[in-house]
């Protein structure tokens, strides 16, 4: 047996603990979804570096963990959740450890009517179909949604109502807290007609050993509605990090995605947003920071199928010492969506000479009056703008630092909450100083 | 101030400068003149401390301090300024941001109190004025999306927020009109003081009607082949270069 089939077999029996550990406790709609998405994993099995999207990223050190089914974590340690927290976030926050709901950490502020936000588990207990109300991801075309389909316990759920607004930003954040765990969070929301809302999902490890993270995010925006999606991965470098995205935008929505992946050892982050109305308006930064060994992944599909939709797709990354890199961007344009404007950019500094990236855009246009650019650089810092920063009396090392910061600055810049953005700021000027100065 | 003796320096396997002799003084303006290729900016580029130039000979002193021995950040900080010919685009620095880690760099050097954001701003205010810039400059990313007017007026004005002692204008008319020029030369000339001291490197005489230079030297072909006074300007912007370049052939035969 291959590794990969081991590895498959040893899920399938984790599967049939977990279910027996249910007791009956999932409903028989989401047990069947559970059962029907454990048998098309078995049937995919996991991804090699013979598919074309998983060519540059080996999972080899994935499938030689065994990353068991989390028993309810004691959050003794974690009474303190203000650690975590962005300093200054007012936010209606939702925490979970180690993939579990923890309502005596969480702290909901008032919410507008019309507005409902709760942990995924409980509605699912209630009212198994949402499942299929819900879903965005297709089925039966990925390993990870399926394995995260079948062993999802806990995991957020957001409602915001016709024309409802909501100001405050609603916060997810999960801590990892055991080695060797698997947390496969989920999150379902969905902004109707004409409603406003902002989503933040963080995830960070509270201790060092190894966990996989496996989340699926399924978001529908409604017509005209807006939501902005700010998303930030600052886990251990030994865990292991697969994001799956789906986004459904209907006609004349807005949606915007920042996301930024600082932390983890792998990281797989697969984006595809489906522009499925007419003038929808789509936008994807994100910011991979990484150095050591890391090697983070970074797949978006932007597809547009109808006219008159603008799609906005820029990612930097920094990579330092012996990290690797992947940027994978499809965009693809189907015969109906004429008058599409979509805007491509990946640009990438690597602070070493060890350091690797394999950067793709990948257009695939079937409209004949569309407007489509894309570009993709890879660099060291400028020399010369190195040279004019001392010639002003500012040092070499400071000069550096000076314009990583400002390449990172970019994508940090566009995140419309301070605290957040002020938070960020921090986190990649305090990785800068490292990487920057290891090479000085 | 600034003592330069049969400096030499070459970029690769090519000699540049061959032998370069100058002596500027506080409240000085010395003009370098010559054609192109006769290594003008590879003087200044050198005397500003940029890699990839190689001294292959000679010295230059700077207020007393071995200036070749010195980091380009310490050059700076020692009072000596480059007005560049073809000023970097950083974008994502915003020009405020940029002045004021220059300027505080300065202060700390000189161990006087580094000013914060605000104090910053209202210095900077009135450094805009004497180039005539819009404050909005303060806010973009350093010289990106500039014309090359306002490329070369924000150098001025980080000339005027780092007060240093000898200015090196490295080709700073190159492609400005007579207004941005005007400008230009109007701020080199109100920063100027019996302290200072500034050489302005030029191709073209049109400049030294604006920053009226105390003496005018000839470079060619890596050697300073004639001085004189603001009259061999003229002379030049008449006669061309050609004769020059006849008598520094004649010479060396």
């Amino acid at each position: 047996m291959t590794q990969s089939a081991e590895r498959t077999a040893w899920y399938v029996e984790c599967f049939n603990d977990f279910v027996r550990s249910l007791n009956g406790a999932s409903s028989p709609q989401v047990l069947s979804q559970r059962k029907k998405a454990i048998d098309a994993f078995v049937e995919l099995g996991f991804p090699t570096a013979r598919d074309e999207e998983w060519r540059y990223t080996s999972l080899a050190t994935l499938l030689r963990q065994d990353f068991g089914v989390a028993s309810k974590p004691d959050v003794a340690p974690f009474t303190d959740v203000d650690a975590w927290r962005v300093p200054n976030l007012q936010s209606h926050l939702l925490v979970f450890v180690d993939g579990h709901f923890q309502p005596a950490l969480s702290s909901g502020l008032s919410l507008p009517g019309g507005v409902d936000v709760g942990n995924l588990g409980s509605l699912l207990k209630k009212n198994g179909d949402v499942c299929d109300k819900w879903s965005v991801a297709p089925r039966g075309e990925d390993a990870f949604v399926e394995l995260n389909t079948a062993f999802s316990r806990d995991g957020v759920h957001v409602h915001v109502g016709k024309d409802v607004c909501v100001r405050v930003p609603i916060e997810v954040l999960f801590i990892a807290t055991s080695p060797s765990v698997a947390a496969h969070p989920r999150l379902w929301v969905r902004v109707e007609e004409g409603a406003q809302a902002t989503l933040v999902e963080r995830y960070v490890s509270a201790s060092d050993g190894a966990h996989l993270t496996n989340s699926l995010a399924e978001f529908s925006v409604g017509e005209n509605a807006h939501l902005d999606h700010y998303r930030v991965q600052n886990e251990n470098r030994a865990a292991f990090h697969i994001a799956n995205l789906h986004v459904r935008e209907e006609r004349h929505s807005v949606f915007r995605s920042t996301c930024f992946t600082l932390g983890s050892g792998l990281t797989r982050n697969h984006v595809h947003t489906h522009l499925v109305g007419e003038g929808v308006d789509s936008t994807l930064n994100g910011l991979y920071l990484v150095g050591g060994k890391q090697h983070v992944d970074n797949h978006t599909l932007i597809e547009h199928a109808q006219p008159h939709c603008q799609s906005h797709e820029f990612y930097k990354g920094i990579l330092a010492d012996k990290s690797t890199g992947v940027f994978r961007g499809q965009i693809l344009v189907h015969q109906a969506a004429q008058k599409t404007d979509a805007y491509q950019a990946n640009r990438n500094l690597l602070l070493s000479d060890r350091a690797e990236i394999n950067t793709k855009p990948q257009l695939e246009i079937y409209a004949d009056d569309v407007k489509c650019s894309h570009g993709a650089t890879i660099g060291q810092l400028d020399e010369d703008a190195i040279f004019y920063l001392r010639s002003r009396g500012i040092g070499r090392a400071a000069a550096r630092q000076v314009l990583t910061r400002a390449f990172a600055g970019e994508v940090v810049e566009r995140i419309r909450l301070e605290p957040l953005r002020l938070q960020l700021e921090d986190h990649v000027g305090e990785r800068l100083e490292g990487a920057v100065a290891n090479r000085v | 101030m600034l003592n330069i003796e049969d400096l030499q320096a070459s970029v690769g396997d090519t000699q540049i400068l061959r032998g370069i002799n100058l002596q500027v003084n506080a409240g000085e303006i010395h003009a370098i003149m010559g054609p192109n290729g006769s290594g003008k900016s590879t003087m200044a580029q050198v005397l500003a401390g940029r890699e990839g130039y190689e001294v292959t000979g000679g010295s230059a002193s700077f207020l007393g301090r071995d200036l070749l021995d010195m980091d380009p950040e310490e050059r700076a900080r020692e009072g000596l300024f480059l007005a560049f010919q073809y000023p970097v685009e950083i974008p994502g620095v915003n020009s405020t941001y940029f002045l004021r880690t220059g300027y505080n760099e300065m202060c700390k050097h000189r161990g006087q109190e580094e000013l914060d954001a605000m104090d910053f701003l209202s210095l900077v205010r009135e450094k805009l004025r004497l180039v005539e810039m819009d404050e909005s400059f303060l806010k973009r990313s350093v010289n990106e999306g500039f014309s090359g007017g306002e490329k070369k007026r924000h150098e001025v004005l980080q000339m005027a927020v780092l007060e240093p002692r000898l200015a090196v204008l490295d080709e700073t008319d190159s492609g400005l009109d007579i207004d941005a020029l005007r400008v230009v030369a109007n701020g080199v000339n109100a920063l100027h003081s019996p302290d200072k001291a500034a050489i302005v490197v030029t191709h073209y005489q049109r400049l030294l009607e604006y920053i009226v230079p105390d003496y005018v030297h000839v470079l060619y072909n890596g050697r300073i082949v004639r001085s004189g006074g603001k009259e061999l300007a003229i002379e030049l912007e008449e006669k061309g270069y050609d004769w020059v370049k006849d008598e520094a052939v004649g010479a060396t035969v």
